[in-house]
């Protein structure tokens, strides 16, 4: 199910703004990928640009390549609601539908689709909440709107919904940089099992979290103001945090080490 | 206005979710010297429930656009024939003889004045209760009651005209007329207190349409004050606070300033809909064939009343023909109030924010 | 705990703060009660009025006959008879406009805020939808009687009036579904996206849902609004004192207008039919504005 991301050559605009500048790499399937950089470089950017997001963006341009198991998603005739359906989406702030009840949230993707079948819909409810470590908190009340949940809980939520489509590869835009030490750790450990089954991308600011979670890690920095954001090194997680072969990986993960 | 609003949000592109029109290319190549190899798509996928819901949302504008420049242009067709077989000088005359499609005679003179006269009076009375009532409501009420206060307020505007209308007409005007008789032997020596084509007791003129036209815009005057001063950013407020102000001190140097253009432009929304109010006026206002004395004692014929009473010699194009024509002046004033509301209210308040 | 407790506690010799001059006392009492007393000035009015009507237009409407007979037959000086013709005229008008203008302002409303955006076409319809918002009721009915009588030839009928209703009805559909559609998060649409779902699906099962309720309450409050409008009903439709189902064919009562008319039958009676309609006519519009909060309420977004 899981499969691998290629990224080559990869420009991306807003307008005449060129906001990431010439990347290149590889995710890897069935494993984390960490996007690690200051604020404003464009992880967000190449994140968004991976399932096609980014031209939802008015005046957005992509240039290059993203090949999802070498098909690109951006070769002509491909439906970028196929590719969002393939490659799922977690955002920073829970975004819980607020008229839909806790499962109808969870399984919004493939109602919106035309799936009719209750019991398979039941299922992929209880399935997704568990996967999501959700279950047990809300099974008694899974008729009632997603929005009554914790911060935590709606995060977990939002992973579920993403993940009952079943997608191959999941992307997540810092999903704990809203939540608490303890819905951090959950949503850690979810990461950890998800990837027996997924390809995930993951935008962090939280260094400890990108070197517990992921496996390889990604290093994103700004040249200089004004200047599109690049990419600096991507190598084994270990690697780049004990021995990068940059200066400015370095200079950037100690300072934040402090 | 939608405009300033749309840019507020970020908008969505037309090209998204597959939806873009099937030729689109996005230009990949503007920026970039050389074109990359694969440079996306030249042709997107566009899903057929997308297009189809796109064109409906689409076509309904062009829809209203189309509809309304149709009937504007009736309208002129209507009016025009009207106007070349015009006997009198339609800006100039105060006549309004439209019977006889042979014999027309018509001019908006008279009925300007009578539509000028009230809605200004009805402006006068309302702007500073409503300023009164938002400052009020916003500043001063407890919180628990400004709100259902509001809600009293507003009831006001769920009242129909004709409504207002019988309770000026049957009820209001025989107990304000010792007021009006009053400011009529006293301050006669003013021009606008003066006589008028109808004597002053008699309750059917511009005195109590003004009346009751203030009550009917004192709801949108109230409604935008209470937006625009309740938008006084608290930073004012508590630094005025702070330096020991009253809160007459508060309300004067930070409130006020704040809201004021925005009060004014709610007051311009008023008076639009007082200068076309009908059956109210068609109700409070006797019809008389003296022309007006200036005063606001004069009864008569506002345009919207005057299209109104002549509803029944509807029989011919050339007298219809007349009526649109005191309508499009009315349209066209009304606009003209209504768009410099918008601009004021536009160009306060965001700037300051 | 302090040491200077001590200080607090000894009685104070001069006065702790300063106090306010008297003038600015005075004033700020002043301004106080002037503002409090515009708001009772605009209560008396609203009370006056819904007193008169309930003083004067009562005692008709508790007689059963009001709401099952019409004015068919009645002579000046009768008493009796009911106002179901007016209450059909003004339901079916109403309805009518509604069954028009709601569509088509939903979508106009769609289309500017999901798809025009600030596209050439979208500020045109902006500016059209800004001419009508402002535009006099009896203009309206001028413009329709431009077109469907002169025009098309066409006769006075109810449905001209529905067709007027429409234009006072459009603005108010627009506007509030433009504005609830704007506080719709992007964030929605964005999650609904990153699903695979397509953005019309997205717009029909996640961005209307949401704005629903809004929606709803301000498409009720305009047609409470709509439903009290007399100017237009003078001009394209003829006065009925029977009961006429048929909006497209022949005079047709309608409560705003049989207020009006009733006022021209000067009689004791004509009076007391008069404020019956009245009465009426506050009365539905009120009860209709109670729907709108309670729709609001139930189908507002929940969160518990
Ligand atoms: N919708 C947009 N329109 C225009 N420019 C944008 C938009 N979104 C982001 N940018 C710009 O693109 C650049 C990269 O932004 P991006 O959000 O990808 O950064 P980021 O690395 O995710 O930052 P952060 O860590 O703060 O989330 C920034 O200069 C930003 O201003
Ligand atoms: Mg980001």
């Amino acid at each position: 199910m899981a499969k691998r991301l290629d990224i080559e050559n990869l420009n991306l605009y807003y307008n005449k703004f060129h906001a990431v500048q010439d990347v290149t790499l590889q995710v890897h399937a069935r494993s984390v990928t960490a996007f690690i950089g200051p604020s404003g470089c464009g992880k967000s950017t190449v994140l968004r640009s991976l399932n096609r997001m980014h031209e939802v963006v008015p005046g957005s341009r992509v240039e290059g390549k993203v090949l999802l198991d070498g098909e690109n998603v951006y070769a002509p005739g491909v439906d970028p609601v196929q590719v969002r359906r393939t490659i799922g989406m977690v955002f920073q702030k829970a975004n819980p539908f607020p008229t839909m009840s806790i499962k109808d949230n969870v399984v919004a993707g493939l109602k919106l689709a035309g799936e009719k079948d209750k019991k398979k819909l039941d299922e992929i409810t209880e399935r997704s909440l568990r996967g999501a470590n959700l279950w047990e908190e809300v099974k008694d009340r899974l008729n009632k709107p997603g929005g009554g949940l914790s911060g935590g809980q709606q995060q977990r939520l939002c992973i579920a919904r993403a993940t009952a489509v079943q997608p191959d590869v999941l992307l997540m835009d810092e999903p704990c940089s809203a939540l608490d030490p303890i819905s951090t750790l959950a949503i850690e450990d979810l990461i950890a099992e998800l990837k027996k089954d997924y390809t995930i991308v993951i935008v962090t600011h939280n260094m400890q979290q990108a070197a517990r979670v992921s496996d390889q890690t990604a290093f994103f920095n700004l040249p200089a103001v004004g200047e599109p954001g690049q990419l600096v090194e991507i190598g084994e997680t270990g690697k780049i945090f004990s021995n990068p072969s940059q200066k400015a990986t370095e200079d950037y993960i100690s300072g934040r080490f402090g | 206005m939608s405009e300033s609003r749309n840019s507020e949000r970020r908008p969505d592109p037309p090209g998204e979710v597959g939806d873009a029109p099937v030729n689109t290319t996005e230009a990949p190549v503007l920026e970039a010297p050389v074109t990359p190899p694969n440079t996306p798509t030249d042709k997107k996928v566009v899903r057929i429930g997308d297009r189809i819901f796109r064109s409906l949302a689409t076509g309904s504008g062009v829809f209203v656009v189309t509809i309304i420049a149709a009937i504007g242009l009736f309208l002129l067709i209507r009016a025009i024939p009207a106007l070349q077989a015009n006997e009198a000088n339609f800006l100039l005359s105060g006549k309004w003889e439209t019977g006889d499609p042979d014999d027309l005679a018509f001019g908006i003179v008279d009925l300007a004045w009578i539509t000028v006269a009230s809605s200004i009076f009805a402006l006068v009375l309302a702007m500073p209760v409503a300023g009164g009532i938002a400052l009020f409501l916003t500043q001063y009420a407890p919180r628990v009651l400004a709100r259902p206060f509001g809600y009293i307020v507003d009831l006001l505007a769920a009242v129909p005209s004709v409504i207002y209308g019988l309770w000026g007409a049957l009820v209001l005007a025989p107990v304000i007329k010792p007021v009006a008789v009053w400011l009529n032997t006293n301050l006669g020596w003013i021009p606008v207190f003066g006589d008028g084509n109808v004597p002053a007791d008699s309750g059917s003129n511009v005195f109590t349409a003004g009346i009751v036209l203030a009550v009917m815009i004192l709801p949108i005057i109230t409604g935008v004050a209470r937006e625009v001063f309740a938008r006084t950013p608290n930073a004012q407020i508590e630094g005025a606070l702070a330096l020991g102000a009253t809160k007459w001190e508060v309300v004067r140097t930070t409130v006020w300033p704040f809201g004021r253009s925005g009060f004014v432009g709610g007051s311009m929304l008023g008076l639009g809909r007082a200068l076309g109010e009908t059956v109210a006026l068609t109700v409070i206002l006797s019809y008389t064939y003296e022309g007006p004395h200036y005063s606001i004692f004069d009864a008569g014929a506002t345009f919207a009343s005057r299209i109104a009473l002549g509803s029944a010699e509807f029989n011919n194009n050339l007298t219809v023909g007349a009526y649109i024509a005191a309508g499009l002046v009315l349209f066209i004033s009304t606009f003209a109030v209504n768009a410099l509301a918008r601009w004021i209210e536009s160009s306060s308040g965001k700037g300051k924010e | 705990m302090r040491t200077d407790t001590a200080d607090i506690e000894r009685p104070a010799k001069t006065p702790a703060f300063q106090q306010l001059s008297p003038g600015r006392k005075a004033k700020n009492h002043i301004a106080t009660t002037l503002f409090a007393l515009a708001f009772v000035v605009a209560v008396i009015p609203l009370l006056w009025v819904l007193f008169t009507l309930v003083r004067r237009g009562l005692s008709p409407m508790l007689n059963a006959d009001w709401w099952t007979h019409s004015f068919y037959g009645l002579l000046p000086n009768d008493f009796g008879g009911g106002i179901y013709h007016a209450l059909v005229g003004t339901l079916e008008q109403t309805f009518v406009c509604a069954l028009i203008s709601v569509p088509l302002g939903v979508s106009v409303g769609i289309f500017l805020i999901e798809y025009g955006r600030n596209s050439r076409l979208a500020r045109t319809t902006t500016f059209m939808v800004d001419i009508l918002s402002g535009l006099p009721s009896i203009v309206a009915g001028l413009f329709i009687y431009a077109l469907w009588i002169t025009t098309f030839g066409l006769d006075r009928s109810g449905f001209a009036v529905s067709l007027s209703l429409v234009l006072l009805m459009l603005p108010v559909v627009v506007r509030v579904t433009e504005t609830m559609l704007m506080i719709v998060p992007d964030e929605l649409r964005e999650a609904s996206y990153a699903l695979g779902v397509p953005k019309w699906k997205t717009i029909v099962k996640v961005v209307l849902p949401t704005s629903l309720s809004g929606i709803l309450t301000g498409i009720i409050l305009g047609l409470a609004r709509v439903m009290g409008e007399t100017a237009p009903l003078l001009i394209l439709v003829g006065y009925s004192r029977a009961i006429n189902f048929n909006l497209f064919d022949g005079p047709m009562a309608s409560l705003p207008l049989t207020v009006y008319t009733a006022r021209k039958t000067s009689t004791e009676a004509g009076e007391y039919r008069m404020w019956g309609a009245a009465l009426t006519l506050v009365l539905l519009i009120m009860l209709i504005n109670l729907i709108a909060t309670l729709l609001s309420k139930l189908f507002a977004v929940k969160t518990k």
